[in-house]
């Protein structure tokens, strides 16, 4: 069965999603992740989307659950790299994917993953960085 | 195009990609269509285990369009309005299956039985907003 | 074969030859516009056509595939003729003037069987007029094209998106927001973050009349992309009466960053990124020895 392979990068796992999903592979996708984290205790899930052309309910909804599960054990999830059509597609769709950090490259997640985890007792001045709540 | 198995879903959404750039759709409304087209791929898979869709290229009004139908012969469903709200699902999900993929295209039209199946048709223009 | 076919068959040379004199006398003759050898090469081109769909026996309904052809030919001058600029009157004139051509023949034909050429020519009038009407149709339809490409040209110029700092955008939004124009807004926008990779975009509405439920609407929507792609959003330039209405109308934006004015967001968006502004020596004035 096809995989998605994971890399570990210092304190962060990082997932490069280069082909279209189906869903038995995101669902392969988020188990394998959950288990990376708890294994090597990382702080922080990099997921870069930026080959992906079609992110539906199903694939939002698995973004959703690594974000929150990864956040109950001391991980924080980003993704990054989300193209200008999927994203219209998402608001449209009514998921905001809230609870998950977003940025616009890998460089850019990396530094907001650093920024959170270096600024974890200050939560009241990591404004630009606030979950993104449903606001529909 | 027959669906039967989740592993159909990827040359499908091609398959309507190709349909879609043939007409010369922008970038966001092909995203839009194919996202629509995936969510109810997706439902008549969980919920019927499979059935047909129609890929077909229209025209009307000097608009070219995409227009994809999808029939299943699965359980259909009971009470529509409900299903057409957001956040409602008899299965675990998150309910925005049908309500959004109706937002994501211009003409969306559903029909079912309980019993017998159910229809969708779809309609996305090519310069559709 | 029935008459009107045959007869149009027999004398289509004489016809093509009275339609031309028609249209070269009619004053309303664009040849600025199309030559000679064109308007006769198109002329003979519809005869023709209308000689085959004749020769089915139908000679009433000109939506049956028989005269496919022969519309789609019509549909194609008018549209053509639209585009260059002729007047709805002059491409009427030209189907018109065949029917003229045709009568003509018909006279000099019949002359001797009155009954005859009382039937035949009624037949004719109707046709023609069908198809006369077709044109017209297609002419408007070709107009109509020509407004809906200048209505996304004026879709694509009146959203610009500008970089005013490194990493900062800007989009003063001018004129009404509907659901069209906030799609083409959020994609200049949002393909402006990735080209550039600014992390902030600041939507300026002051040129925007009214905001309603659906405008706001419109404008969250805008935001949460932005959000999707890791860009943060403030919306800039509410006036008085806009905050009112959004308040009355019970619309939350509480989850969106809004500031007066496009100067104070600017500043929300410098703290933002860590940038200050400060005054150097004062200026002095322009030298312009220099």
């Amino acid at each position: 069965m096809d995989r998605i392979p994971i890399l570990k990068m210092g304190q962060f796992l990082l997932v490069t999603i280069q082909v279209d999903l189906y869903d038995r592979l995101a669902l392969n996708l988020e188990n394998d992740l959950i288990n990376m984290v708890s294994k090597t205790g990382a702080r922080g899930v990099l997921i870069d989307i930026s080959a992906v052309s079609i992110v539906d309910s199903f694939m939002g909804r698995i973004l959703g659950n690594i974000a929150s599960m990864s956040r109950i054990m001391d991980a924080e999830t980003v993704v990054v790299g989300m193209q200008p059509a999927v994203a219209i597609t998402l608001v449209e769709l009514g998921l905001t994917l809230q609870g998950v950090y977003t940025a616009l490259d890998v460089e850019k997640g990396m530094e907001l993953l650093h920024d959170k985890i270096g600024t974890i007792e200050h939560p009241e001045d990591e404004e630009e960085e606030a979950p993104h709540d449903d606001i529909d | 195009m027959q669906i039967v198995r989740e592993q159909d879903v990827v040359p499908f959404r091609n398959r309507v990609k190709e349909f879609a750039t043939k007409i010369g759709m922008s970038l966001v409304n092909q995203t839009k269509l194919i996202t629509a087209a995936s969510e109810l791929v997706r439902n008549m898979l969980k919920y019927a285990n499979g059935g047909k869709i129609l890929l077909e290229i229209i025209s009307k009004n000097a608009q070219t369009g995409v227009r994809l139908t999808f029939i299943d012969e699965g359980p259909g469903i009971t009470d529509i309005k409900q299903a057409m709200q957001d956040g409602f699902s008899t299965g675990k999900s998150l309910g925005l299956g049908l309500p959004g993929a109706k937002r994501l295209v211009n003409e969306f039209d559903l029909k079912s039985k309980p019993g017998e199946g159910t229809t969708v048709t779809v309609t996305h223009w090519k310069n559709g907003r | 074969m029935n008459n009107t076919a045959q007869l149009l068959q027999n004398n289509k040379k004489k016809i093509l030859e009275n339609w031309m004199q028609n249209q070269l006398a009619d004053e309303a003759l664009r040849d600025d516009l199309i030559s000679n050898e064109e308007l006769r090469r198109q002329s003979d081109e519809l005869l023709n056509g209308l000689a085959t769909a004749t020769a089915s026996g139908n000679v009433e309904n000109t939506y049956a595939p028989e005269y496919e052809t022969v519309t789609e030919i019509l549909s194609d001058i008018s549209i053509t003729r639209a585009r260059q600029g002729f007047t709805p009157r002059e491409t009427g004139m030209y189907v018109l003037s065949l029917k003229q051509a045709i009568n003509q023949v018909l006279e000099e034909k019949l002359s001797d069987q009155p009954e005859q050429l009382y039937k035949e020519l009624s037949i004719i009038n109707k046709l023609l007029d069908n198809l006369s009407m077709i044109t017209f149709d297609t002419y408007i339809k070709g107009r109509e094209e020509v407004i809906l490409r200048q209505n996304d040209e004026i879709n694509e110029i009146s959203t610009p998106v500008i970089r005013v700092w490194e990493g900062i955008l800007a989009l003063p939004i001018i004129g009404t927001l509907d659901s069209a124009r906030t799609q083409v807004v959020m994609e200049n926008l949002l393909l402006e973050i990735v080209n550039t990779g600014s992390s902030i975009a600041i939507l300026d509405i002051s040129g925007v009349p009214a905001v309603d439920s659906l405008v706001a609407q419109h404008l969250i929507k805008t935001v949460s992309a932005t959000r999707l792609m890791g860009a943060e959003c403030i919306i800039s330039g509410i006036r008085a009466e806009i905050a009112q209405t959004i308040v009355h109308l019970g619309i939350d934006l509480s989850n969106i960053k809004t500031k007066a004015t496009l100067a104070n967001a600017l500043q929300l968006a410098f703290s933002m990124r860590g940038v200050e502004v400060k005054k150097t020596a004062r200026y002095t004035g322009l030298n312009l020895n220099k």
